[in-house]
């Protein structure tokens, strides 16, 4: 059966942004990372961008494959180093959309330096930061998010160190836009990417996303359970507030954490730097 | 094999990287910090296992990148203990900063290299353009052609970087994949008998030696970086003795022979291969088939040791031969250069004895590409075309689509 491709896109808006040539994915099944690409993919059709207005990077990891499948300016680059290039990009083409696809191990561990200085410099990069855990492509090592106790192939009885806190170490960096979403919520985290993007400055959407094959294995999770765990663990920030503290243990908000439109740009503020030294000129 | 040691000799069916992990479990080092990567992933898996299980004393960190990873182990080897690690391409790529300083400070750290390509385009197969990059950091360099080597080699390689003449790192690759991941027959030691010959180690000005204060790794201008820098070459210069010495010694107490080089039906050859790493397998094959289907007299010079590179030895086995060509294989480019990183040690030697053979390469293997029987049959037949006289291009690529 042979559907002719404005049909599907009629019905399935975010398929114009595929290269369905590249079809199928390296995605494990029920793995999360495809719902958040559908999830950005929604957020562009939402926001009306065009393919060639968006810029897509990555670094190194099943997230970071993301780009392979996305038919636009993509630049897929070494582990760790993502925001970097994409800084570069940024500045040389201000005027492209620019999305970042990146692991925990991706942006956290090997490339930490360049989330916390994007975050402090306050670039317009919209950064969508697949939490799964784990290192997922090199076999399932710990991660600076695995959770305490939590089984990987480097910690096979249970992690003993702390992890990260994400949102907040964004947020403390200088980050102006920070959010929360899940691969079981999809619908919401289209939204929080889309807003994500509208948002001038540097932008974090952390999406807690499974790792059905390597972290579900580990942990004795299904599919099933992982995503009923996001959905039974998390909830929205309104209903986080009004939770008396000590029931707050165990429980994830989800939705915009931190919004703020005070601070300039950063390639606006070098930009106008530049026009003032030049006496306008450049 | 001594024969007396056959007994005692476990017969495992191992890949590269369980082989290299089983060596490391031997050697008991006392600190190892790693990151994964592909090929190397399963490599430090496995020692991870052996560190959970309680099988070896060893600190084990999984650190955050590679760049830490060596900065670790410089920590730990500078402080006086046995520090170990291993990588793969981009990996040891990240860590290049920190390679100079584990030489620099002369700090006997030993790493596995599981050879892979280097980035752009992306890529996780096997081929030396890690190795040959770092290649001017003061690292002792030596290749494995198969994964019971890669054991042995990561064996000696304590002792040869313990020396006391050296004092250097030594890094020890293996081709991705080909080696690292297929299982062959390898023949490993008994425990004790690893312990014996790697022996206890001597610490040299330990940073935990708080009765004797010491500074490593400290600024030295223009009045004194220099002179630490001759002392590295003596020091590699020491190197080719040891690595002869510890070499003989394996020999001795296990009966396996390690030289720098190893040479394969040379003596009679009229055509001399040169080549590093598992690709010297097929080449050996590939030798004794054409002596026997054509009499086509080809020789094998198989490189082990890298850095220091030894000249007299591939020297004295090319004018021991018969030899009308020489044909060179590289598995790394050095884009702009004369030909691969291997053709022009080899075209070095040839300055070094006031010789001249004519010589080509061939680069072969890039991003894992298939080199097998039917490309180092190519490459033999333009050698007899460059020793009748042909022009011969000085690069010529195997298995390439053009
Ligand atoms: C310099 C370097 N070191 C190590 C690797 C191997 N590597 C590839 S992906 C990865 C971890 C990925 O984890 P994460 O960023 O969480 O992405 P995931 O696969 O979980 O989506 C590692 C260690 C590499 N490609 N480059
Ligand atoms: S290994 Fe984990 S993160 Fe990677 S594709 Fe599979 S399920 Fe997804
Ligand atoms: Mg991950």
């Amino acid at each position: 059966m042979n559907i002719p491709m404005e049909k599907i896109i009629e019905k399935k808006p975010y398929f114009k942004y595929l290269r369905l040539d590249k079809m199928p994915t390296i995605w494990c099944p029920g793995c999360g990372i495809g719902q958040a690409f559908r999830a950005t993919c929604m957020a562009l059709h939402d926001l009306g961008i065009d393919n060639d207005q968006v810029a897509m990077v990555s670094g190194i990891g099943c997230s970071s494959r993301t780009p392979g499948y996305f038919d636009g300016f993509t630049l897929h680059t070494t582990h760790g180093r993502a925001l970097a290039f994409a800084t570069g990009l940024k500045l040389a083409k201000p005027e492209l959309t620019t999305i970042v696809f990146s692991g925990d191990g991706d942006s956290l561990a090997i490339g930490g330096n360049h989330f916390i200085h994007a975050a402090r410099r306050n670039i317009d990069i919209t950064l969508v930061l697949i939490n799964n855990w784990i290192y997922g492509m090199t076999g399932g090592q710990v991660s600076p998010t695995t959770p305490k106790g939590s089984y990987a192939t480097t910690t096979p009885y249970g992690n003993y160190e702390p992890n990260f806190d994400i949102a907040k170490m964004a947020i403390a960096a200088g980050a102006t836009y920070v959010a929360r979403g899940t691969a079981y919520h999809a619908t919401e985290l289209s939204k929080l990417i889309a807003d994500g993007i509208k948002h001038k400055g540097f932008s974090l959407i952390e999406v807690l996303s499974p790792c059905t094959i390597i972290y579900g294995r580990k942990n004795r999770m299904s599919i099933e359970e992982m995503y009923f765990w996001f959905k039974g663990n998390t909830l929205s920030v309104k209903a986080w507030e009004k939770l008396p503290e000590e029931k707050r243990a165990g429980k994830i908000p989800r939705g915009l954490l931190h919004h703020d439109t005070s601070r300039p740009e950063y390639t606006e503020v070098y930009w106008n730097q530049v026009k003032a030294l030049s006496g306008g000129q450049k | 094999m001594r024969p007396e040691l056959i007994k005692e000799v476990t017969y495992v069916p191992y890949s590269g990287n369980m082989a290299a992990a089983e060596a490391m479990r031997q050697i008991n080092p006392d600190v190892v910090a790693a990151y994964p990567i592909t090929p190397q992933t399963e490599l430090m898996q496995f020692f991870a296992d052996f560190v959970a299980n309680g099988l070896v004393d060893s600190e084990y960190i999984p650190v955050e990148s590679e760049h830490s990873a060596m900065s670790a182990c410089v920590g730990a080897a500078a402080a006086g203990s046995r520090a170990m690690t291993a990588t793969a391409g981009p990996g040891l790529a990240y860590m290049w900063e920190v390679l100079g300083i584990a030489s620099g400070m002369r700090l006997p750290i030993v790493m596995t290299v599981v050879n892979r390509a280097l980035s752009a385009p992306i890529n996780i197969h096997g081929d030396q353009s890690d190795m040959m990059g770092a290649r001017d950091q003061g690292w002792i360099m030596l290749f494995s052609e198969n994964a019971e080597e890669q054991y042995d080699n990561l064996i000696q390689a304590i002792r040869i970087a313990e020396d006391e003449r050296t004092r250097l790192p030594v890094m020890v690759g293996m081709d991705g994949f080909v080696i690292s991941h297929a299982i062959e027959r390898v023949r490993l030691l008994p425990d004790r008998a690893v312990e014996e010959f790697v022996g206890e180690l001597k610490p040299m000005y330990p940073l935990l030696d708080v009765d004797n204060p010491v500074t490593h790794g400290a600024v030295a201008m223009t009045d004194s970086y220099m002179e630490f820098k001759r002392q590295q070459r003596e020091a590699m210069t020491n190197a080719y003795k040891v690595i002869k010495e510890v070499g003989e010694a394996f020999e001795e107490a296990f009966g396996r022979k390690y030289e720098h080089i190893e040479t394969y039906k040379t003596e009679d050859a009229d055509y001399i291969l040169v080549i590093t790493g598992s690709a010297a397998g097929t080449a050996k094959y590939v030798v004794d088939k054409l002596r026997e289907e054509k009499s086509i007299k080809a020789g094998l010079i198989k490189i082990r040791t890298f850095r220091p590179f030894p000249y007299n030895d591939v020297m004295d086995a090319i004018e021991a031969s018969n030899c009308k060509a020489i044909g060179i294989f590289d598995r790394a480019e050095t884009f702009g250069g004369a030909s691969g990183p291997l053709f022009e040690e080899v075209a070095t030697t040839q300055y070094l004895r006031r010789k001249y053979y004519p010589m080509t390469g061939f680069i072969y293997g890039l991003g894992g590409r298939d080199t097998n029987v039917n490309h180092i049959e190519e490459a033999i037949d333009k050698l007899m075309r460059l020793a009748a006289g042909e022009e011969i291009p000085l690069v010529n690529y195997l298995n390439l689509k053009e």
